[in-house]
């Protein structure tokens, strides 16, 4: 090989190298300036002057954090519904997956309910139609309403039935000759061979719980009833009111609950922790339960 | 006799166990997603919560009517076509781009950093990333001081209506690239290794082998991702959205969910909203069996 090609070779796998981590920078960096300005004197946020490292540093807005009682009440709503959400949505995820990983012969009825499950995914009544069900219900303002609509995660089940369904059927025989009952087989056999994907799943039902807001905003019409994000997401709106009241950015300045940039900041660095707590233990385990269970051949 | 021994079994009560772990799951979804599929008769009346689904007078198709008389609407069809179009071209471009340059890193600690990092966006709330967006693109964010260095003039992304789209698309890339990339990922380490020396030995450049071994290799993945984000074509994000909009871009920014929300919910004007979301849930409903037959017909594979 010629020196000429060696060195293109070097430029071009220097200038993939230098695009790769660019990207990644820009996915990290906002994210982090949001970490700065929470560390931030709130003078410092209103005037612009955090980049990526905190200015003025200090920890008055956690210590303000502290003493919100709103916030640490929709903290404990939210981790109490996303504990019901997991344990019902990985017992319903399991129960299912494993029937419906059987073929129509060994289990007769299998397509009329996936049937069910599939038209159920298609087709919703709508936000209205669940709205006045959750309402004649009396769910509003209760843990239910976050909960139970959320109850079976139709794309999760399926992905965990791709998995069981690729489980070796020995396995499943040899347990059988043993004198194991189907419900013994799933916890005893599939289960435990199952972890990527129940792992994958898992993260689902804790991300889309913890991340969501919609439902606290119109099943809960109390303040006091909201969970996490939907708290967050009311503190939010005065931004976005503040941007439409002037076009004229020193005007906005002025404004005083700007000032609150860092204390928002703040809210949302704490609300976000716990997520980061579980990804890195859950991240092996979804690309696999991802590539896995995502296409049915 | 093995064969026989495990069909005995089944009579016994194999079924009858198959059928008690479905009931609660099965019981789950006829309460909050069947009842609810009911409740669609509402688009039909004239609904008045007081007298409730059966006591409400039936019109007909009238709210149907209305929709398509308002002149909002054509609107916001087009303003949740735009947006969605917009982010399956970009973004699976995006991820596909991603994904290629991704697999040329060798230094094994480098590419796990760089992974983490970008599916970590896909993992947080709008709630919070809204947060994020709107301190990078606010008039005095960051951005608007990159323009100001460069001499231009700044730009108020939130508040115009000209903005808010491309911004609603970009910062959707930008969250979702690095997740989706994951498939495509996968198609690129299941391409035979063998191609790529066999190029190499006639000479081929890296573009030359991308060009050819490694996107025809991800042809079939990459078709079957854009038929099934056909489905999401009506589904613009309500999230994001609502998240970042406000009433000054409400011309450019409101798509279907934001619009039966606001009119529906807010206003509530219940049959309209559930008309307009009816609305929506058929034309998702058919493109979804149109794509899950494309898919079959060009992929051999197909979603469900």
């Amino acid at each position: 090989m010629s020196y000429s090609a060696n060195f293109k070779d070097r430029i071009g796998r220097f200038v993939i190298y230098a695009i790769v981590i660019m990207l990644a920078l820009v996915c990290l960096l906002p994210l982090w300036n949001i970490v700065a300005i929470s560390f931030s004197s709130s003078e410092a946020v209103s005037a612009n002057a955090v980049g990526l490292v905190p200015v003025n540093f200090t920890t008055a807005a956690y210590t303000k954090i502290i003493d919100d009682a709103q916030f640490w009440r929709s903290f404990g709503i939210s981790v109490l519904r996303v504990a019901l959400a997991l344990v019902l949505n990985m017992i319903l995820i399991i129960l299912m997956a494993y029937p419906l990983s059987k073929s129509k012969r060994e289990f007769k009825g299998r397509n009329i309910y996936m049937n069910v499950m599939i038209f159920a995914m298609l087709f919703s009544g709508g936000m209205i139609p669940t709205y006045l069900l959750i309402k004649n219900l009396d769910m509003l303002n209760t843990i239910w309403a976050l909960v139970l609509p959320g109850a079976v995660p139709i794309f999760s089940v399926i992905l965990v039935m791709n998995f069981f369904s690729a489980v070796p059927k020995a396995l499943e025989e040899a347990a059988f000759i043993d004198g194991a009952n189907p419900l013994q087989v799933l916890f005893k056999v599939y289960v435990p061979v199952s972890i990527p994907a129940l792992a994958t799943v898992a993260l689902f039902s804790i991300v889309g719980t913890w991340n969501d807001f919609f439902s606290g905003l119109i099943y809960m019409t109390k303040v006091s009833n909201y969970p996490l994000m939907t708290y967050i997401q009311s503190l939010n709106v005065n931004i976005a009111d503040l941007l439409q009241a002037g076009t004229n950015s020193s005007e906005l300045s002025n404004l005083t609950e700007i000032s609150n940039k860092n204390l928002n900041a703040a809210k949302i660095v704490v609300a976000v922790i716990p997520l980061l707590l579980i990804y890195p233990l859950l991240q092996k385990y979804f690309v696999t339960g991802i590539v896995v269970g995502s296409v049915k051949e | 006799m093995k064969q026989g021994k495990l069909k005995a079994r089944g009579r016994l009560g194999t079924g009858a166990m198959y059928h008690m772990m479905m009931l609660p799951g099965i019981l789950f979804l006829l309460v909050f997603s069947y009842i609810p599929m009911v409740g669609v008769i509402t688009a039909f009346q004239d609904y008045i919560p007081a007298k409730g689904m059966f006591g409400s007078e039936f019109v007909g198709l009238k709210h149907f009517i209305y929709m398509f008389k308002l002149p909002d609407i054509g609107q916001v069809v087009s303003n949740t076509l735009i947006i969605a179009i917009g982010k399956i071209l970009l973004g699976t471009m995006m991820a596909i781009i991603f994904s290629v340059l991704l697999n040329e890193i060798r230094i094994k600690y480098v590419k796990k950093s760089v992974q983490t990092i970008v599916y970590l966006p896909h993992f947080l709330s709008w709630v919070v990333l809204a947060s994020v967006v709107v301190n990078m693109f606010s008039l005095d964010g960051i951005v608007n001081q990159m323009l100001a260095f460069f001499g231009l003039e700044n730009i108020n992304f939130l508040g115009s209506n000209t903005w808010f789209q491309p911004l609603i698309i970009g910062t959707d890339v930008w969250k979702e690239f690095g997740y989706s990339s994951i498939v495509y990922l996968a198609a690129i380490t299941s391409i035979d290794p063998g191609l790529y020396e066999a190029a190499g030995m006639d000479g081929a450049s890296w573009w030359r082998k991308v060009w050819h071994i490694t996107l025809p290799g991800m042809l079939p993945i990459i078709l079957l991702m854009g038929v099934m984000s056909l489905t999401n074509i009506l589904s613009a994000g309500f999230d994001q959205v609502y998240n970042l909009y406000n009433p000054v871009v409400y011309e450019s920014g409101d798509i279907l969910d934001t619009y039966v929300y606001r009119i529906g919910l807010v206003g509530r004007q219940y049959s309209f909203g559930t008309a307009v979301g009816l609305f929506k849930s058929v034309i998702g409903i058919v493109l979804l069996l149109s794509a899950n037959q494309l898919a079959k017909k060009y992929t051999d594979r197909k979603i469900f």
